[in-house]
Formats: structure tokens, C-alpha cells, sequence
């Protein structure tokens, strides 16, 4: 009896070895590891494909893409402890920063690496609300209305939940001519309209369609065209405010990963993809606003509104490595919001 | 700043200051509190509740017995993050039960009553596990021997049946409230994470490595470490004495 099972065993971990073995071998072709945020499943599914087609058609070379991905510090995190991705493409400029400073495998300069600051698509912050707009929401003032619940994630977990934060800060400082005692009595207020913060924000956005919960949802652009094509245009409306914050979700080559590998050459042609017609026409299909509009196809190019962006650079933010600490760090004013409550 | 807030009057093992650097915050200990209050109340509720459901499945034949026993392990198996979201879906103010209890002025997801609710579906199962097999060792006839000496059942399940269950219901207590206070998964959905209401422990430590503070994480994992040990000692000191006393 033990003898057979003994043999069993064996005879499997064998097979076991055997099959990575044939792994190992069926991987010989250059492998891209992608390591992404959460909202870009449904570009980066379409995009890798074409990239694929592409890189098989120029150099006749098979390249295989493993694409991750999840809330965007846990992917820088993942990358620090030690993931050999070969190419980033993360929410925020902050996260890839924190690779670059943590393990040098990332070039300080790599910003300037790539056109537009290294970021192929950006996409801004727009409301989401119930069809027909009951509670008459155009601006961010009317958030903070009687009776409004807004959804929006917890700017401590959530790369996105940071920029309708910033989104809302922007238009308090307009709106109180840079006062910041009233500025953080609007955020104070706002927050307290939010009936549950949710660590992701697709979280969200499940709580505001799905869970049926509150006015109106602070979302991205892309996610928010994504809730109309999946859960019913007639359901919902999406109201452009007159200011919003423009979000650049930054890419990046590991250095330190590709030259390891030896797959520089086909990380920085990925990247550079990107930016091409091809790339930047999948880009405006998943309801981003490409870097680079004229592009893309006039028919490709959604109709999207006119809102007065401002970008995290502007004084007011003065760049993430400034913004973050202030805002939202350890002691930052996210804190002093909920501890004055 | 945070001196005069009396959540911290309330909870004074560390003001903030203490272990400089470490981000031991306000928010730090509402969120411990919240977190081993939480998971102390769901292990009282399961140690009622499970030792009913074992009570029932031990000494009880009826249609349908078999399947009950199999739903107890269910939490075991179903991934924490399910379990999660579909406690939400059911408790959120427009949900199956959420709807029936909006009406009545009771909220339950989001508030610190859901936390406990998904703590105690998540904690059952180790009760019921721990007491049923030791309910199954006893013997009708002691029962019958008290009932003939003239015990009420009252007396009987006091002075007979409940001693000698001790030391297992202990056991269930302990190891539901352990897994309830790492609990994650299933809590997160549900919780609201609102800071300084909502907000569990083990969040603080995701949002600690979000901001890629490891020694502020190693900090309250460390806190919790200590503080799970403790009460866990206590709990098995309790145990041992009471198998002395009774066993």
C-alpha cells in the first residue's frame, strides 16, 4: 500500500517536472511581463493583441505578453519586492517614482523618456449619475447639497479616489479664491457625504451601479463610458463639470529588469507602440483621450466634453511628490478632514 | 492635537508620541479597538449560536440534516472576498435583508454592525467544528442518571452538560476570534472603511504599505501580533484551568 502510494507520488512529481519542463521550452520566444493598474483591462486585452500582430509582422520575432493587474501601489509594490516586469504602466506618476527611488531599476529621467511626459493617455474625472440627473448635480459645489451621497474610493488605497480629491480641491480653490481654511471645510464636507469608501475604484464603481447606493459616482472618464456599455445607457448619465483635473496614468521601462533580460529592444518598441496609429486609436476606443489625436480616424475619436483640465504640475498641486506627502500622507490634510469629524 | 479626543481617553495603552515615527495615530487605536471589539463580539454571538447549531445536529435527526451539516463548512470554503460582497449585497441599504431592515431605521453595511456580521458568518464554523465532536462523546445516560436523581433540566445542562463542554467551547471562542481579528477579505466589503469609524486594523496596514511606510505596517502588525497573543493566552490559561476544574 505505502509502496504504491510512495510510487504515485513520484511518478507525479515527475510528470509535474516534466510539464515545466515543456513550459520552459514552449516560452523560448521573447516573453513581455506588463504590469498595469486596474480600469485598463479592456485596453491593454486589445492592445497587447495588436501589438503581437505587430511585432510578428516587423521583425517575424513571437513575442508573448503576461499582463497583470491591480490597484496600482500594490503593482509598484509587487515590482520594489521584486517583480521582474519589463515594462510599467501604472496610474500615477508617484507609484513608478517610488520603483525608481526604491530599487534604481528605473532611470530617474524616465519621464522624459516618452512624449507627453511619458504618458501615451490621459483621461480626467466626470460624474456619474442616476439617469435624468434627479438631484440636478453639474458641478462640483452641488455635491455637498442636502441629501447628496457621492461614491468615491479612499484616497489612502486608491490611485484614482486621489485625483477626484485633487478634482474637487482644484475647484474649491477657484471657488474660494485659494482660501484654504474654506477649501478644507468644502473637503470636510464632501467627505461627509460619502456614505462608504471603497479600496478600489472599481469597487466603486460596483457600490454606485450595481448596489444601487448613492447620487452620484466620482469616476474616471473610461470607467465611467465602461459602466454605460455594461450596465445600460439607460440607466445612467454622465454630467462633464466646467473644471476637472487632467490624470496623465504614466508608463515606464524597467531598466534594471529589461537589461537582465535582454528584452530592452522589444519593451521600448511596446511602449512606443503606444503612441503610434494603431495604439492611440485602441486608446481612444476605450474612451481615453489619446495623446495624440490627430492620430486616429475622425470616426474613432469619441465626442468627448470640453471640460477646463488642470494638471497635478499646476501651483496649486505642485507635482505628486509634493501633493502626496501634503495631501494625502501620514498627518496630510485626507487625515486632518476625518479627524476634525 | 489628539489628547482631547475621547476615543483616545477611552483607549490609553500608547499616546501617539510614544514610538515616534511608527504613524501610532489616533486613527491607529480607533482602528484596533474597532477591530478586537468587533471580533470579540462575533466570537460571543458564535459561541451561543454555534453551540446551538452543533446542540441540534448532534442530538437532532430530521429531512435535511445532512445538508445543514455540510452548509456550517461553507464559510471554510467559499473564498473570504465572496463572502464579502455578497453579505453586502444583501445587507446594502436596497439589498434582500438591507431593504427590510432600511425601514426600521437599522442600517447594517457599513456600519461596525456589518463588520461584526461578517465576522460572525466567517467564525461560525470553528465552534460548531470544535464542540459538536466532543457533544457526540456525551453519553444520553449521564443526562438520564441526573434527570433520575431528581435534576430540573435547567441543573442538568448547568451542572452536568456544560462542564464538560467548557474547555471545547473555549476552544471555538478562541479560534473564531483569531481568524475574525486577521480577517480581511470579508470584511473590507462590508465595513465602509470610513477612518475613525469604520476603518479596520489589518486596512490601516494595506494603506501603511500603499504608502510604502513598512515600518509604520510592521508597526500595528506588530501591535496586533502582541495583543492577539496575549488574549489568546489568557483564553488557553482559562481553558486549562477550567479542564481542571471540571474535566
Amino acid at each position: 500500500m505505502s509502496i504504491t502510494r510512495r510510487s504515485v507520488l513520484i511518478s507525479s512529481i515527475l510528470a509535474a517536472t516534466a510539464q515545466f519542463g515543456g513550459l520552459g521550452l514552449a516560452f523560448a520566444d521573447t516573453t513581455l511581463i506588463s504590469v498595469s493598474y486596474d480600469p485598463t483591462r479592456e485596453l491593454y486585452k486589445a492592445f497587447n493583441e495588436a501589438f503581437i500582430k505587430h511585432w510578428k509582422d516587423t521583425t517575424g520575432e513571437t513575442v508573448t505578453i503576461q499582463q497583470s493587474h491591480g490597484g496600482s501601489g500594490a503593482q509598484a509594490r509587487a515590482v520594489i519586492d521584486g517583480l521582474d516586469a519589463d515594462v510599467v504602466t501604472l496610474a500615477l506618476e508617484s507609484d513608478i517614482n517610488a520603483i525608481a527611488e526604491r530599487t534604481g531599476k528605473i532611470k530617474p529621467d524616465w519621464r522624459s523618456r516618452l512624449p507627453n511626459n511619458s504618458a501615451p493617455y490621459t483621461s480626467t474625472i466626470v460624474f456619474l449619475v442616476r439617469k435624468g440627473n434627479p438631484k440636478e448635480i453639474k458641478d462640483w459645489g452641488d455635491l455637498v447639497k442636502e441629501g447628496v451621497e457621492v461614491i468615491t474610493p479612499n484616497p489612502k488605497t486608491s490611485g484614482g479616489a486621489r485625483w477626484n480629491y485633487l478634482a474637487a480641491w482644484n475647484w474649491a480653490n477657484t471657488q474660494f479664491g485659494g482660501d484654504e481654511g474654506k477649501i478644507k471645510e468644502f473637503i470636510g464636507q464632501l467627505y461627509a457625504h460619502v456614505p462608504v469608501l471603497d479600496t478600489g475604484a472599481r469597487g466603486s464603481t460596483l457600490t454606485f451601479a450595481q448596489k444601487d447606493l448613492g447620487d452620484v459616482l466620482l469616476a474616471w472618464e473610461n470607467e465611467a463610458y465602461l459602466v454605460l456599455d455594461e450596465f445600460g445607457a439607460d440607466n445612467f448619465d454622465i454630467v462633464a463639470p466646467p473644471t476637472s483635473i487632467l490624470a496623465e496614468p504614466p508608463v515606464a521601462v524597467v531598466d534594471g529588469n529589461v537589461d537582465a533580460k535582454g528584452t530592452r529592444k522589444v519593451a521600448e518598441a511596446y511602449l512606443e507602440y503606444l503612441y503610434s496609429a494603431e495604439g492611440q486609436t485602441l486608446i481612444a476606443k476605450n474612451h481615453y483621450r489619446p495623446a495624440k489625436p490627430e492620430l486616429v480616424p475622425a470616426q474613432d475619436l469619441p465626442k468627448l466634453p470640453d471640460i477646463k483640465l488642470v494638471t497635478i504640475d499646476d501651483p496649486i498641486f505642485g507635482g505628486w511628490k509634493k501633493a502626496q506627502p501634503y495631501h494625502f500622507g501620514d498627518g496630510g490634510i485626507f487625515d486632518q478632514v476625518y479627524q476634525a469629524q | 492635537m489628539t489628547a482631547s479626543s475621547p476615543a483616545l481617553r477611552r483607549w490609553r495603552f500608547r499616546k501617539p508620541s510614544v514610538i515616534p515615527g511608527f504613524g501610532l495615530t489616533l486613527g491607529f487605536s480607533r482602528a484596533l479597538q474597532l477591530s478586537f471589539g468587533a471580533s470579540l463580539a462575533a466570537a460571543a454571538v458564535n459561541v451561543v449560536f454555534g453551540t446551538i447549531v452543533a446542540w441540534v445536529l448532534v442530538r437532532y435527526r430530521f429531512p435535511g440534516r445532512r445538508i445543514v451539516d455540510a452548509m456550517v463548512d461553507l464559510p471554510f470554503a467559499l473564498p473570504t472576498a465572496v463572502a464579502g460582497i455578497a453579505l453586502t449585497t444583501l445587507y446594502a441599504p436596497k439589498g434582500w435583508i438591507g431593504g427590510l431592515l432600511a425601514p426600521l431605521g437599522i442600517k447594517v453595511a457599513y456600519t461596525p454592525l456589518g463588520i461584526v456580521i461578517a465576522l460572525v458568518f466567517i467564525g461560525l464554523p470553528f465552534v460548531v467544528r470544535t464542540v459538536g465532536p466532543v457533544m457526540e462523546e456525551i453519553d444520553m445516560e449521564v443526562e438520564e442518571a441526573a434527570a433520575t436523581l431528581g435534576a430540573s433540566r435547567l441543573q442538568t445542562l448547568r451542572h452536568v452538560v456544560f462542564p464538560m463542554l467548557a474547555p471545547a467551547i473555549l476552544t471555538g471562542f478562541a479560534l473564531a476570534f483569531a481568524r475574525a481579528v486577521g480577517e480581511y477579505g470579508s470584511v473590507i466589503f462590508i465595513a465602509g472603511n470610513l477612518p475613525m469609524k469604520t476603518e479596520i486594523a489589518p486596512l490601516l496596514i494595506v494603506i501603511k504599505l500603499e504608502e510604502y511606510n513598512y515600518e509604520g505596517a510592521t508597526a500595528i502588525a506588530a501591535m496586533m501580533l502582541v495583543l492577539s497573543f496575549a488574549m489568546l493566552l489568557v483564553i488557553n490559561l482559562l481553558q486549562s484551568w477550567s479542564r481542571r476544574r471540571y474535566g
